[in-house]
């Protein structure tokens, strides 16, 4: 009994919500590692495009709610998703016509497009915070748990209950939809294999007719895409703050270097294990120990490695040691 | 014309934009843009240094900054004795097992047979290193906290004089400059930008979270200045006197003197700053620095030691950065780790650089005054603009309502909008590199 009560307990407050966070750390990741294996450079303006297009989800979300139309159970931001990946993409598409052009006809250096998609991250910082506000919205409806707490503790006996909320739930199923479509894209559409080869390599990939500007379009439409269904998952689940999406930035391009840039399976791998470190590291495990271990040996502290504020912390120090020991990444990504 | 004379010309219109300022708006406000501007122009003279001259691309500007504000609280606040008895020994002992268990297993990495051993080693002195240091560094911390919480609560200064925490911000920013560059400097470009970015956010959750350093996000206030306080010239028989003679009030003229003495004291940091990086640009090491950044394999094919010099740069660069951290500090007269923001300190700084002329000094710095001139007007000139456009909309318009409360979030827009239009129409900068 004890034995359950530690395993539930411990998936409660650490695999649940690390399996959520992990899953949108994920769909980021791979947008950014998308646009490095197409476009080559590093976005920066990756956290932006994600509140951008969560942004457009949420005003139609509120637009929906209004007129009554809903999902029932299920977020109304479910229905409101397309029109914010449609909003999203014609912001994506539009930066890249006015601005990422122009450089990559010019072929510059890799790191004057990391500074151009600074000044994109401050243009679509400030448009949403003018359109928004830079306060904190909340936008989820519908059903609230999966199973609460204490459903779980009548229903199994244990003393530790085990919610799940809805938000988490949705957000795992929808990341494993949203992948396998990807994949299946990547691997089996004819756009999806030229995508693949002008990312393995630019010039041989010229040559066999494959048109350049084409598979930066679709590669620019699967990034607002993913980014926006990223954001609005994170949205759900935490709640949306412009800023907080600018900080998202960090763990995401740590997923990214962690699983190999440039590697889709590798970002997914690596928003895992940012989450689950992240969460691992700073939780208080005292809750569990309490249960596994006799009762002489029990903590007196709340044996927590590190304090919630330093989460950041556990993402930077991941990321420098799999940079220090092994710099592709762990799917062995590029290196330009 | 001459590229002389176009320097100077914009030097000119940048000193007539701040002297309209005072004309239009007031005096005060003119000198506190001035104020800023030459901080804002400090740093971005060190970012300068890694970007213009060595093609580093650091984004943890941030942290250097806030290292320096740590340093003028560290050096200027007055001890506290009592938490000094209470933990002091117990949080520095903590600090140095930390620092030797890590030192230990760097030491022991390539010593330990490769394979499961190191694997198993290395965890194993990382692990106890963790448990002493929590368990010696815990209950000092907690014994310092209890001091006077609303009031102390952390270790204090040293009470020495405030000029004297300028350069030892610089000094504390080189030293985590120092540390970083030795693991990350290596990496690619885009690596060490996320590395220094990540780096940034410690060094602040650091500051918001340690109470016993500089009492966390219950800011440290009160810092003492180099400068004379206003209530203490408003009640100089001898000051007001001569203000009135000048024909101001007194409580104005004792504000314009505080932020003039700021001026002053931070244009010579400035100019001791420039005077030293225009002789580095121009020095053998300045050609060297260049060559490395154009063509690294040529330069060390060549032999010169990229790494090294590298490292070197990013410390300098670092330091600067520091110093005018601190500067800025001690002109806030407080230390407010929640108000340290990566838009603001980090990603700002680069526009200045950017717009001024990424590798010429004299750019870096027209940079700094022009774009902190900009951060700042921005919003009355976007709230004028605003007024306008919304003039013909029914006063109750929710529309209107909203575009009249978003001007504040103009700035960032047109930061950004500045930005992307120098790159891609003048990308050298205003005043490009020779």
């Amino acid at each position: 009994m004890e034995f359950f009560n530690a395993i539930v307990a411990l998936s409660n407050f650490v695999v649940i919500p690390a399996l959520a966070y992990g899953s949108q750390l994920a769909l980021g990741a791979l947008g950014v590692t998308l646009i490095y294996g197409i476009l080559r450079f590093s976005n920066f303006a990756h956290g932006d495009t994600m509140a951008f297009g969560t942004m457009v989800t949420i005003l139609m979300t509120w637009w929906f709610q209004s007129i009554g139309i809903g999902l029932g159970p299920l977020p109304t931001a479910l229905l409101a998703m397309p029109f914010g990946i449609v909003g999203c993409a014609a912001m994506v598409l539009l930066t890249d016509r006015t601005v990422y052009r122009f450089y990559r006809a010019q072929k510059v250096k890799p790191v004057i497009l990391v500074i151009v998609s600074m000044g994109v991250m401050f243009v679509m910082n400030g448009l949403v915070r003018f359109i928004i506000g830079p306060g904190d919205q909340r936008f989820a409806d519908g059903e609230r748990f999966v199973i609460t707490a204490r459903d779980f503790k009548t229903m199994t006996g244990l003393d530790e209950g085990m919610a799940i909320k809805s938000t988490q739930g949705i957000t795992v199923v929808t990341a494993v939809i949203v992948v396998g479509l990807l994949f299946w894209f990547l691997t089996y559409t004819r756009t999806g294999k030229s995508m693949r080869a002008y990312s393995d390599n630019e010039d041989l990939a010229l040559l066999s007719g494959i048109n350049p500007e084409r598979v930066v379009l679709v590669t620019w439409l699967i990034v607002a895409a993913l980014a926006t269904v990223a954001g609005t998952l994170y949205g759900l689940d935490k709640s949306f703050k412009p800023f907080t999406y600018f900080q998202l930035l960090l763990p995401i391009f740590a997923s990214a270097i962690v699983g190999g840039l440039g590697s889709p399976l590798g970002a997914i791998a690596g928003g895992f294990v940012i989450a689950f470190s992240e969460v691992t590291i700073t939780y208080a495990w005292k809750k569990v120990l309490v249960y596994l271990l006799p009762e002489s040996l029990e903590p007196s502290g709340l044996v927590q490695l590190l304090s919630t504020d330093y989460k950041f912390a556990v993402s930077f120090v991941i990321l420098l040691i799999v940079l220090l020991f092994r710099p592709t990444g762990l799917f062995r990504g590029k290196s330009v | 014309m001459n590229p002389v004379m176009k320097n100077t010309a914009l030097f000119i219109a940048m000193a007539v934009l701040l002297l309209l300022t005072g004309i239009v708006q007031s005096w005060n406000s003119a000198l506190l843009i001035l104020n800023m501007g030459l901080i804002s122009a400090i740093m971005a003279l060190g970012v300068n240094l890694q970007w213009g001259f060595a093609g580093l691309f650091n984004v943890g500007v941030m942290g250097f900054v806030a290292l320096g504000g740590l340093a003028s609280v560290l050096i200027t606040m007055p001890p506290v004795p009592e938490a000094w008895a209470a933990g002091g020994p117990g949080v520095l002992l903590g600090l140095l097992l930390g620092a030797a268990s890590i030192g230990i297993a760097i030491w022991a990495y390539p010593r330990l047979p490769k394979g499961r051993v190191r694997v198993l080693g290395m965890g194993a002195i990382l692990v106890i290193g963790f448990i002493v240091y929590r368990a010696v560094f815990d209950p000092a911390v907690a014994a310092i906290e209890a001091v006077n919480p609303a009031t102390s609560g952390y270790l204090g200064g040293l009470g020495l004089p405030v000029v004297l925490a300028w350069p030892v911000g610089g000094v504390l920013a080189a030293g985590a400059a120092w540390i970083i560059g030795k693991s990350a400097l290596g990496l690619r470009s885009d690596y060490l930008a996320i590395a220094t970015l990540g780096i940034a956010e410690i060094i602040i959750a650091i500051l918001k979270n340690e109470d016993w350093l500089s009492r966390g996000v219950k800011n440290v206030i009160g810092l003492p200045r180099p400068v004379p306080n206003e209530i203490d010239l408003q009640n100089d028989p001898g000051f007001v006197s001569t203000a009135e003679g000048l024909g101001l009030d007194p409580v104005t003229a004792s504000s314009l003197y505080v932020k003039f003495g700021y001026a002053v004291l931070f244009t010579i940091v400035l100019l001791i700053l420039l005077w030293l990086a225009q002789k580095a640009l121009h020095s053998p090491w300045g050609r060297m620095m260049r060559a490395i950044r154009d063509n690294e394999t040529a330069a060390e094919a060549m032999g010169k030691d990229v790494k090294g010099r590298h490292l070197q740069v990013f410390i300098l660069g670092s330091a600067v950065c520091g110093i005018a951290g601190a500067m800025m500090t001690t002109l806030d007269g407080q230390l407010t780790p929640g108000t340290y923001q990566p838009l603001r300190f980090t990603f700002l700084i680069w526009v200045m650089v950017i717009v001024g002329g990424s590798g010429n000094n004299l750019g870096a710095v027209l940079g700094g005054f022009l774009i902190w001139f900009l951060w700042v007007q921005v919003e009355p000139i976007s709230g004028f603009v605003m007024d306008v456009i919304t003039a013909g909309m029914a006063e109750d318009s929710a529309v209107r309502a909203h575009l009249l409360d978003s001007t504040a979030h103009m700035r960032l827009l047109t930061m950004g909008v500045i930005m992307l239009l120098v790159l891609r129409f003048s990308p050298r900068g205003l005043i490009p590199e020779k």
